[in-house]
């Protein structure tokens, strides 16, 4: 049994370089044992064996380019079979050729699972991330913060959103999980937990009273907003504070407009209409 | 004492939340990395925030104004409305649109706005807004303008050069429900207008013989909104009014705005609104006919008096109403077939498809798939699994039915 420790932070390379070694060296995957390691780990001798020498009757291995889009998202997961998972894959697929395009097997099916979770993750950190702006520009160029807390390890692979839709202000994501920084030149990644920066913008102000505004009392569905905005994205959105007073007011605010009477047209309807 | 931005901010968008489109996606894919500047649309959508009504925020949703000079019955802008009036300069929607989108609150701006003095005044004053985004500021992200169907042809060429999307709201279903409740609207003129954006959009596809480039003219298309359960029309006139834009006039979207107590409503407005269900079901019986093969027809059939089903959505109440073309065998059936079995979809369908190549597949095959297996087992036959005969089921409709919807909204 081949124990080994990756860090695991989405990065693919740490997981390929492993797992091509096993691969040439004939290891099957059920003489590997992957384990997360934390930094500092090896402290306490939770040291990494060897990589064993490649086994020239093996074959060079082959790797389908879906596969490798696929373990690009499952890298990314936190779930601590991640790595071994896609070990397994990866020695299937070099004999069954068509495994990945078996949704009902069931190591597929989990792989798919768990790119599917990354894929929803990315997309709502794309969606709630939300900028404060950082004092006054500096060389011309406006300067803004976020703090965000995804569920795995994304910012590298959703950094260059960011980096192609906000290219002419300067700004920093913070997660517990990584950062991105872009200052007009370089992208520069990290992926040690950062601090929760502390910001005040006032534009907020003008976002929540839209969202107060854009809100119609009349057709409340609670469930609806929750399942697509789940409360644990709600601690870190300027808006959300907002969200349970808009609700509770909801039907006293539609009643109000059932109940009023038409009332009589200004002067200002009357000119226009007699003109007509 | 004249108006802060805040407080003009919060009447405009007040005024704007009728509009059910908040649509960002379908357009080029583009982005500031060449550019050095602001903003991209990288195919979908996203929905920057949900509001409690459960619709997603996706753009900046506002009037330019919200003083009128049209008196749309069923409008809280409508000429003989008390509603509270603002207005906007176009350069404060464009600074709103810019902090608001760096701030990543929104992927763009759906810019509308009540009529004021004339046609080509109101038009001009969007299109303002556009330029001077795109121009000045180097924005890429997403703009949706609401195009006013009078307006000069120059200013509407200008509006398609800025804008992502271009829409014509044609309000009612039928001609005579326009006449009725929008009387300064007149239906053959909306019609022109969407054909003529029509055919410049589908233009603007080819590039053109000369420079070989394409022309930019509104990349994601158009689309328009009818409100329902003002006029009497059924569920049948106004698919049928859909399938009628699509096909004509090749609209993105028909959205379906189910009419909604507005503040200071007119005493002309019937009394009765219609459930919130409605509107869901014309969105699904909409999608069945875009995407799932069905034709209108056959949905609306399914009642003598055309009306879709509340309790069930209309693809449930076709295989009610249709038992004898079921049970659906996922091993051998045709694509087309399987997108009609409930609780099979275009995500699920494709999938099947791969799957059975390599194997013959059992319910729970299906269930790895992401298929709901209690709800298509009455509906489909598997290996190792057959159905009870459909028509000899009777508690199938019960079995499928929402719950009734509870009184209290808080529940
Ligand atoms: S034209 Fe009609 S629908 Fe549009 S804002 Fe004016 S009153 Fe409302």
């Amino acid at each position: 049994m081949i124990r080994l420790g990756l860090r695991g932070r989405g990065d693919l390379a740490e997981w390929r370089d492993a797992a091509r070694a096993l691969l040439r060296a004939g290891v099957g995957p059920g003489d590997v044992e992957w384990q997360v390691r934390y930094d500092g780990a090896d402290l306490f001798g939770l040291a990494d064996d060897p990589l064993p020498p490649p086994d020239p009757a093996v074959p060079a291995p082959t790797v389908p380019a879906a596969f490798l889009t696929l373990a690009d998202a499952v890298i990314c997961h936190r779930d601590p079979a991640r790595f071994a998972l896609l070990y397994r894959l990866l020695w299937r697929v070099q004999g069954e050729r068509a495994l990945l395009s078996i949704p009902s097997d069931p190591d597929v099916a989990r792989a798919e699972t768990l790119e599917k979770a990354i894929r929803r993750d990315a997309h709502k950190m794309k969606a709630f991330v939300r900028f404060k702006e950082m004092g006054l520009p500096r060389d011309g160029r406006r300067r803004f913060a976020a703090w965000f807390e995804p569920d795995n390890f994304i910012v590298g692979r959703t950094s260059g959103f960011f980096q192609r839709r906000f290219t002419d202000m300067d700004w920093i994501i913070a997660t517990p999980k990584g950062s991105a920084a872009w200052d007009g030149r370089e992208l520069t990644l990290s992926d040690q937990p950062s601090a929760k920066p502390d910001l005040i913008d006032a534009t907020d102000d003008l976002w929540r009273t839209y969202f107060t505004h854009i809100f119609n009392p009349a057709r409340l569905k609670v469930q609806a907003m929750q399942s697509q905005m789940p409360k644990k994205y709600w601690k870190n959105l300027p808006e959300a504070d907002l969200i349970p007073d808009l609700i509770a007011g909801a039907e006293d605010r539609m009643r109000e407009m059932i109940d009023r009477e038409a009332t009589q047209p200004k002067p200002f309807h009357h000119r226009i209409r007699e003109r007509e | 004492m004249a108006k802060s931005l805040k407080q003009r901010l919060a009447i405009l968008s007040d005024a704007a939340k009728y509009d059910a489109s908040c649509a960002s996606s379908g357009t080029q894919r583009r982005d500031s990395s060449a550019s050095g500047g602001l903003g991209s649309t990288e195919g979908m959508g996203i929905c920057h925030a949900y509001a409690p009504d459960g619709r997603c925020i996706s753009l900046l949703k506002i009037l330019l104004t919200n003083f009128c000079i049209y008196d749309c019955v069923y409008c809280v802008n409508r000429s003989s409305s008390n509603v509270e009036r603002a207005r906007f300069t176009a350069d404060e929607v464009v600074w709103l649109t810019l902090e608001f989108y760096r701030r990543n609150y929104i992927e763009g701006l759906f810019l509308s706005s009540g009529i004021i003095r004339s046609s080509d005044y109101t038009m001009e004053q969007l299109v303002r807004v556009a330029r001077d985004l795109r121009t000045l500021h180097n924005f890429r992200g997403y703009i949706h303008l609401k195009t006013i169907p009078e307006a000069a042809p120059q200013l509407i060429e200008e509006a398609g050069l800025y804008a992502d999307r271009l829409s014509i709201n044609i309000e009612l279903p039928t001609d005579q429900g326009i006449e009725q409740f929008a009387p300064q609207k007149h239906p053959a003129r909306i019609r022109r207008s969407m054909s003529d954006l029509s055919l410049k959009i589908e233009a603007a596809k080819e590039p053109t013989l000369k420079t070989k480039r394409r022309q930019r003219f509104a990349p994601g298309g158009q689309s328009t909104q009818m409100i329902v359960g003002v006029d009497g029309a059924t569920d049948a006139t106004i698919l049928g009014s859909s399938v009628d834009l699509y096909s004509r006039f090749r609209l993105r979207r028909v959205y379906y705005s189910a009419f909604s107590p507005i503040p200071d409503a007119s005493s002309a407005l019937p009394l009765s609104r219609p459930p919130l269900m409605r509107e869901h079901r014309l969105y699904q019986a909409d999608w069945l006919y875009r995407f799932y093969g069905f034709d209108v027809a056959e949905i609306t059939s399914v009642r003598a008096d055309g009306n879709l089903e509340l309790d069930i959505d209309p693809k449930l109440a076709w295989a009610l109403a249709n038992r004898d073309r079921f049970p659906v065998d996922v091993n051998r059936a045709e694509k087309e077939m399987l997108l009609r079995v409930p609780g099979l979809g275009t995500i699920s369908v494709p999938s099947i498809l791969s799957a059975r190549r390599h194997k013959r597949l059992r319910l729970d095959d299906l269930e790895r798939l992401r298929v709901s297996v209690c709800k298509v087992r009455p509906f489909i036959m598997a290996e190792g699994w057959s159905p009870l005969r459909l028509t000899d089921r009777t508690d199938l409709r019960e079995l499928f039915a929402s719950k009734p919807q509870q009184l209290s909204l808080f529940g």
